[in-house]
């Protein structure tokens, strides 16, 4: 053992102190006082695990496995020169297959999950255009899917609107209320912006829960209709016949199409002359005013195309749950969203499906565990800003920089 | 009385950030076609009366006028489509745009597609070490890239005035006369009127028709830039004599 790796264990040593010394509040308290069994059998997994992963480190730093990793290593790079020869067009089609034949070979349950991750797909996409394009920092974005839920909602309850007709009618309102939230908030920079976002998010919840005679407060909407279809009906000769979409295969088809609309929405805008804008706003504010850019209404632009998003997922949560309440409406997932945005990379479109899909479905398959899900949340978020803080699919124009491709 | 080619004009202009003024009351004017340098120690005021005459400080009392139309308290991304544009101090580029991009955004405002894309490769020829790295990100370059930049960004608004804060600021002796060469022929090819502001008093007053001298928020003297050259005082305070 040389000294460097005699340090690596003694930081070892030290951290997995820490960390029981972190755990061990955080399982033990109990009614009887604090136990020690429970908190030590997860402990030492952690820390054996954590032993096993060190050693295979240091065994393959001083080249005791090169012959493993030098095949691997070899299989690895061709693997990538071989991904990076194909273009980008037979990426997409695949990924579209792959979304397209999901149901029919899922269940019940894969599908329900799909339909969270494509409906935090939308949320994070038009968040994506905020924060990542325009680099205002929002905190209650999760208004504006609240804006679309009880839209649709109200409007199937009480005037029985369908929901299709609905959708733009969300997605307007939405926008209507980024407007509302913008115009006053928008002149504010930085840290004031995102506390003021804050404020806004809450007061759109806390108005959800007290409006009595409007949402029906805590208790929320009962009795909203699914997606409809109009069927024809060949029985009774030229008669359709309305047909409620209940099934989750098809209605996985519906998130998806929506979520394929808003990927093409953002794409385009990314790329188009508002999109270079936002992101000068985002780079340095003052110059794009000097350069003759109507900053105020650009960022207002930027929250009204965001809130469009959070209206189109919120409807369809609506339509999907057949219930809403103020409480699927909080802080905590505003958090949530943005922290997909950050996670997947800001600015990147597929940076934000795969940030959507770690924080959504990876909670899922890992149920058993969802005591230390907070704990795994922090930590996971920690490693990320130390190792890749630009996020897991960083943005960048493909083939457009130069720096990438020489 | 205004004689008529003035370009732009200061009457008596107080401004200031919060309760600390900056501008006690300046007045200046340029005419049509000229060079115009303010000069003057740091903190003096310059930077803020170029970012007073764009809009983005406020001008608590006082009037400019452009044109002949008066601008005080109109929006700032209205200058740039009337042929106003300022390259601010530090540059100020786009570092995650590329340098086509930040081209690009020069020339936002306008409509005319054809004529901006033709009006880019002429700033990419000004500047042809800005050519080599039209694909690069903005942050990449080095300090003179970045200045060259800044002020092919600017030119392509096709400005009538532009306005230039300390463009020699943090730069090499050889780059900053590359670019004084690049400010000359803007104005004499071109027909920009330019009003600059530098802390370079020497290299200002030689490329500069006519010069102010800024002291502490007021304007303390205004001649001819060869006079100003020779005036014993501007050579002591501000040419190292």
């Amino acid at each position: 053992m040389t000294r460097g790796s005699r340090k690596v264990w003694l930081y070892y040593a030290l951290g997995m102190v820490w960390f029981l010394a972190l755990l061990w509040p955080l399982l033990g308290i109990r009614e009887e006082g604090l136990v020690f069994a429970q908190t030590f059998e997860v402990w030492i997994k952690v820390a054996a695990g954590v032993a096993v992963c060190l050693g295979l480190w240091q065994a393959k730093q001083s080249g005791r496995l090169d012959f493993v990793a030098k095949p691997l290593g070899r299989a690895r790079d061709a693997a990538q020169h071989a991904a990076g020869k194909a273009p980008v067009w037979m990426w997409i089609v695949l990924a579209t297959a792959f979304a397209l034949a999901y149901p029919l070979w899922t269940g019940r349950y894969g599908q329900d999950v799909a339909i969270s991750v494509l409906v935090y797909v939308c949320l994070g996409l038009g968040l994506n255009v905020v924060v990542g394009l325009c680099g205002l920092l929002d905190l209650g974005y999760i208004a504006f899917y609240g804006v679309g839920a009880y839209t649709y909602a109200l409007l199937s309850v009480h005037v029985g609107l369908s929901f299709w007709l609905c959708l733009p009618v969300a997605a307007l309102l939405a926008a209507a209320a980024g407007c509302i939230i913008g115009y006053p908030t928008l002149r504010m920079r930085g840290d004031y912006l995102a506390i003021v976002t804050l404020g806004f998010g809450e007061i759109v919840r806390i108005v959800l829960n007290n409006w009595m005679d409007l949402t029906n407060g805590p208790n929320g909407i009962l009795g909203i209709k699914a997606p409809a279809v109009w069927l024809p009906d060949f029985a009774t000769g030229l008669s359709f016949e309305t047909f409620y979409i209940k099934r989750l295969d098809i209605l996985y088809y519906v998130i998806l199409a929506i979520t394929a609309l808003t990927i093409v929405a953002v794409h385009r805008l990314n790329f188009s002359r508002i999109g270079r804008a936002w992101e000068a706003i985002r780079e340095d504010e003052t110059a794009a005013e000097l350069m003759g850019v109507n900053t105020f209404m650009l960022k207002l632009l930027a929250y009204a195309m965001g809130a469009v998003f959070g209206g189109l997922a919120g409807a369809f949560f609506a339509a999907r749950m057949r219930f809403v309440s103020p409480e699927s409406f909080t802080f905590m997932e505003s958090a949530m969203v943005l922290s997909m945005v950050v996670l997947g990379g800001m600015g990147s479109i597929p940076g934000v499906i795969l940030g959507a899909l770690a924080l959504v479905a990876l909670p899922e398959v890992f149920r058993e565990f969802q005591l230390y899900r907070m704990l795994a949340f922090g930590g996971a978020m920690t490693l990320m800003m130390l190792f890749r803080p630009k996020g897991l699919w960083p943005a960048k124009r493909f083939g457009q920089r130069s720096e990438e491709s020489e | 009385m205004t004689p008529a080619d003035t370009i732009l004009e200061l009457r008596d202009i107080h401004a200031g950030y919060g309760r600390i003024e900056a501008l006690k009351g300046i007045s200046l004017s340029v005419r049509t076609g000229e060079i115009v340098t303010i000069i003057g120690a740091n903190g003096a005021g310059k930077s803020t009366t170029l970012m007073t005459i764009c809009g983005i400080v406020a001008a608590t009392a006082g009037e400019i006028t452009y044109q002949g139309d008066r601008i005080t308290g109109v929006s700032p991304d209205t200058l740039p489509p009337r042929g106003l544009c300022q390259v601010p101090e530090g540059r100020r580029i786009f570092p995650r745009l590329t340098v086509e991009e930040n081209l690009r955004m020069g020339a936002f405002f306008r409509k005319d597609k054809e004529q901006a894309a033709r009006d880019m490769e002429y700033a990419l020829s000004l500047f042809p070490v800005l050519q080599e790295r039209r694909r690069q990100y903005g942050g990449t370059l080095s300090g003179g890239e970045q200045q060259m930049l800044a002020i092919a960004r600017a030119l392509m608004s096709r400005p009538r005035l532009l306005l230039l804060d300390e463009p020699s600021l943090g730069l090499a002796p050889l780059v900053v006369k590359r670019i004084f060469e690049i400010v000359k022929k803007i104005n004499q090819e071109d027909g920009v009127t330019i009003l600059l502001v530098e802390q370079n008093a020497n290299l200002a007053l030689q490329l500069a028709t006519r010069a102010y001298v800024m002291e502490t928020g007021n304007i303390v003297m205004e001649d001819s830039a060869s006079n100003l050259l020779k005036n014993p005082e501007i050579r002591k305070a501000y040419l190292g004599d």
